[in-house]
């Protein structure tokens, strides 16, 4: 045989080249230390950058009163504080810092805590109690967390209008023809009540996760001991999905201060700032640098939050896991209240769950916006046609044409599709690559720096992501020449953002695959091409689908990320509606909104018929 | 002995392994032969699967030499590392490792289809194989359209039809129900016979290595503590690890007083004495004296026991008993002896049945 031949080969050669050659065949590590070239490229250096550029001149800084009043000489790129002076130390401070900064907390706190006490109840009756149709409520309680946060805000708008504004009224004022105040209107009160019904959906997946994992014995054994209901309750249940209840509290609030959309739909209107609200409005009017002191402001936030996350959750871990059969025989009886309940929860779905998308189709239909009558009806905002005029004779839409037949909408929808699919098949494909370098590593210094680096993207918000990436690639930048303005670019900044998903995606696909199912292959000489196309690409394949059908849906509904880096010329489905919406052309901005909503669900039940799980599962991000 | 002038396949020189701080492998040397079934036996932890990746190529070793055939395959200080598939040894892994989106037949076929066998060649040699292991008619199904006994049967063939010159084994029987286990036990030995090839075999069940192997190397926290036949490693452990860990019931340890009777010298132990030839004991006055459970005879000649539980299980019974000391000892009888439970019975050695270890270093001394 031609193998013996090699054995019988002296000893030969430098042992160090032997090994040089080795370490540098190992596929994990080679590809370990391309990726964290990559991560350290499109995160760190961004990162790094952001804080550069804020403590430097640029040309526009000319104008700036505390530079124009001094005389001092704007040189780009000199070092200076005066972005410093301007958000933390002068008449602006309040204006520019403090307020929003305080708005958003306001605004963090608040949804965090009702959309845990409704997420929880909700998980508590659904997995707990002998309420009627728990399948179907869990479903539907889950579609929030599937669309977009903002259908709920615009939808909100539609209902409560007012004509103070200016415009025409909403739903509310047709009715009962009384304009709703101010503070019901716009402002952080509807804010708040808009994202928990957003955001309500993560403390009800991970409550309910966590409930019905703990085993009904440990319950049953202190009933057993004469403990009462609630004692049980206080002592026994509470405790255990207390590490969930926490995980959601700080999840919750780390998304939240960084949420834009729903934020610029109901504050802007009546300048009502939140952090992210500011780091748009000053990076639209020209302030970069002091945009990138509040976006550097938002990710130390958001850091802290996930660091108190590792060391509260990570520290209690250990008993999140109680997994028993998950079996539970004896669900709490509802008794007499139990169709009261149930009367409740379904009011609460169709009015918070459907009433928003109900209210949006039904808005795209009206030939002039506010007037609810079926006289009103019209179909030209999808299908009408360019100038066409209503019945009054008005020019429908500026004279555009409806959302099917217009050209500028399918260019945005093409330009969101080809993104969505771009980016999607790169996160697929980086994921397996991470996921295996990740495990295969595991315990190697690599692995684990792979591992950190992977997730950092996670710390920065949207909005200031987006705002690390437009101060980055603004310039030419290393061998990458300035991408302001391209596609390339909104695919990098996307791709970059999913990097903690994939990777965590990639890593729960690849420990599924039994390193002896690799290593049964390594013995009878299949190298790594086979191996990997021959048995970890089909093992994993499941996985790498769900996780390529997810970053679709997450990269179709993204507006806070690229709302500061696309140009009309890259301008997507999201960013369409963002204008329209601004420009109070709620017709049009709600028709598209339904169509991202329709992509969204359509894709997330693809996912759960692939995956055979319910729609409450597998949604990250 | 005779083994000395049979061929050494592998021999092992100066292997370790290292983990971070710990050391599952300490510098183990170890020969094995032509032919031999060799069993690495010990605790779970003690490095003997270690041994078995580092010389199958998976694992590297942190430092040492391994030759398969005369030829060096692994030294770290070479820096050579010859690829498990040039290495011509076969795998069967402790989960079977079946590749579960490929049928049988594509399973067994891999290892061919990367050499580029014609496809007729292929597929004659999987169907003899899949005879060899009486699984005709499974070739289209899926791993896990079958039951276990059957899975392992495809693993076997995997490894087979790469005709590796050397079988490397790890736990193959632990995932098998207690009966189905038995019956594998003589299927392997059955291959054994057949084949001829070397085989190493790791398990942690002393049982199956006694049934098993020619050799028996019993390994405790990387070091090797015997190695031996089968009947050797029963009839004379080298220390009170392997007697201890070779012992079902546990082995009865004694604290043993020697003393000086004229020209005798006997050891006194749980109210046992046993004589002894001077030389052994030297001039120690304690010594660790061990009998095994089923060592003991009833004889009313004996010393009193006292039994305090009885465990029958049909064919044996285990006894706990009894004599005043604080530790109570192990007994094993036939299932049919008369024995219940409070009764004091007397007891007696079986003739040389007893082994003395030194108190300190643990070394059998008779």
């Amino acid at each position: 045989m031609s193998n013996i031949a090699l054995e019988h080969r002296e000893v030969k050669g430098s042992p160090f080249l032997r090994k040089l050659v080795r370490n540098l065949t190992m596929p994990q590590r080679i590809m370990a230390f391309l990726l964290i070239m990559l991560l350290i490229f499109f995160v760190i250096m961004p990162a790094i950058n952001l804080v550069y550029t804020s403590l430097t001149f640029s040309l526009s800084d000319r104008r700036l009163p505390q530079v124009v009043d001094r005389g001092i000489e704007v040189v780009p790129g000199e070092f200076t504080t005066v972005h410093l002076e301007r958000v933390f130390w002068s008449k602006l401070t309040n204006k520019m810092f403090l307020i929003p900064l305080l708005n958003s907390l306001m605004i963090t706190f608040g949804l965090t805590a009702l959309s845990m006490i409704i997420g929880s109840t909700l998980a508590w009756l659904v997995v707990r109690t002998n309420l009627p149709w728990k399948k179907g409520i869990a479903n539907f309680a889950s579609i929030p967390y599937i669309i977009p946060s903002w259908p709920i805000a615009l939808a909100w708008i539609s209902v409560f209008k007012n004509t103070k504004i200016g415009g025409s009224p909403g739903w509310f004022q047709f009715i009962f023809h009384v304009a709703p105040p101010d503070w019901i209107s716009y402002g952080i009160l509807p804010i708040i009540i808009c994202l928990s019904l957003h955001y309500y959906a993560f403390s009800f997946i991970t409550v309910s996760g966590a409930l019905a994992s703990i085993d009904s014995r440990l319950e049953e054994t202190a009933e057993l001991m004469g403990a009462s209901k609630s004692l049980v309750m206080r002592k026994i249940t509470l405790p255990l999905v207390l590490p969930a209840l926490l995980s959601a509290f700080i999840l919750t609030f780390s998304k939240g201060i960084g949420t834009f959309g729903t934020p610029a739909f109901l504050g802007l209107p009546v300048r009502f700032f939140t952090l992210s609200t500011q780091v748009y409005s000053n990076v639209k009017n020209n302030l970069a640098g002091d945009a990138y002191l509040l976006a550097i402001v938002m990710i130390l936030i958001s850091s802290l939050t996930i660091y108190m996350n590792v060391k509260v959750i990570g520290a209690r871990k250990s008993f999140v896991t109680i997994s028993g059969k998950g079996f539970r025989a004896n669900p709490v009886k509802l008794g007499k209240f139990k169709w009261v309940i149930f009367a409740l929860v379904i009011i609460f779905i169709l009015l918070f769950v459907i009433g928003p998308l109900y209210i949006l189709t039904w808005q795209t239909f009206m030939e002039r916006d506010g007037d609810y009558s079926l006289s009103n009806f019209t179909l030209h905002y999808w299908i009408g046609p360019d100038g066409a005029l209503g019945k009054a004779g008005q020019l429908l839409g500026e004279g555009q044409a409806g959302i099917l037949r217009n050209g500028d909408i399918w260019y945005a929808a093409w330009n969101s599709v080809r993104l969505a699919i771009t980016v999607s098949l790169l996160a697929a494909f980086l994921g397996i690559l991470l996921g295996y370098s990740i495990v295969r590593g595991r315990g190697t210094k690599l692995a684990s720096t792979l591992d950190a680096l992977s997730f950092a993207p996670y710390v920065f918000p949207g909005i200031a992501f987006g705002a690390v990436y437009l101060s980055m690639f603004a310039k030419p930048f290393g061998p990458i020449p300035a991408l302001y303005g391209t596609f390339s670019l909104l695919v990098l900044v996307s791709l970059a953002k999913r990097m903690p998903f994939s990777s965590r995606t990639g890593t729960s696909a690849m420990l599924q695959v039994h390193k002896e199912l690799e290593e049964a292959g390594e013995l009878v000489g299949a190298g790594f091409f086979k191996r990997f196309t021959k048995i970890i690409y089909p093992l994993t394949k499941s996985g790498f689908i769900a996780g390529l059908l997810l970053s679709f849906i997450t990269t179709m509904r993204e507006l806070s990320l690229i709302v500061l880096i696309v140009t009309p010329k890259t301008k997507v489905l999201t960013t369409m509606i963002f204008r329209y919406a601004e420009g109070g052309y709620h017709q049009y901005g709600d028709a598209i909104t339904m169509f991202v909503v329709i992509i969204s669900l359509s894709g997330t039940l693809l996912i759960r018929k692939y995956q055979g799980t319910g729609l409450a599962k597998g949604i990250g991000g | 002995m005779a083994e000395e002038k049979r061929k050494v396949k592998i021999k092992i020189e100066k292997l370790r392994k290292a983990f971070g701080e710990v050391v599952a492998v300490k510098d183990i040397d170890l020969d094995i032969y032509e032919g031999d079934f060799l069993t690495l036996l010990g605790p779970s932890g003690c490095g003997k699967t270690t041994t078995l990746r580092a010389i199958s190529g998976l694992e590297e070793a942190t430092d040492g030499k391994i030759y398969i055939n005369d030829k060096l395959v692994f030294s770290k200080k070479d820096e050579l590392i010859v690829a498990p598939s040039k290495r011509n040894v076969g795998l069967i892994f402790q989960s079977y490792a079946l590749w579960p989106h490929m049928t049988v037949e594509a399973n067994i076929a891999f290892g061919l289809k990367i050499k580029k066998l014609p496809k007729n060649e292929i597929d004659k040699r999987v169907k003899n194989i899949l005879a060899d292991v009486h699984l005709e008619g499974y070739g289209k199904r899926y791993p896990s359209e079958l039951s276990g006994g059957q899975q392992q049967r495809v693993a076997i063939a995997r490894m087979l039809i790469n005709r590796p010159q050397i079988f490397l084994m790890d736990e193959p029987l632990s995932n098998l129900d207690a009966r189905l286990r038995i019956e594998m036990r003589s299927e392997l030995i059955q291959l054994h016979n057949r084949t001829g090839a070397t085989t190493i075999y790791v398990t942690h069940d002393q049982e199956e290595a006694m049934t098993l192997s020619t050799r028996i190397c019993v390994m405790n926290e990387g070091v090797i503590r015997q190695i031996a036949s089968p009947e050797e490693i029963y009839g004379r452990p080298a220390d009170m690890f392997v007697a201890g860990f070779i012992s079902n019931p546990q082995m009865n340890f004694f604290k043993g007083i020697v003393e000086q009777k004229g020209a005798k010298t006997v050891i006194k132990a749980g109210g046992f004495s046993v004589e002894v030839p001077k030389d052994i004991v030297g001039n120690r006055n304690e010594v660790v004296f061990a009998v095994r459970p089923e060592d003991f005879v009833i004889d009313p000649k004996g010393t009193s026991y006292n039994i305090k539980t009885r465990l029958p299980a049909g064919s044996f019974q285990i006894a706990m008993a009894n004599n005043g000391d604080e530790k109570d000892i192990a007994l094993m009888f036939d299932g049919e002896e008369d024995i219940t439970t409070g009764e004091v019975i007397k007891l007696v050695i079986k003739k040389d049945k007893f082994h003395i270890f030194d108190k300190k270093t643990e070394k059998r001394l008779n």
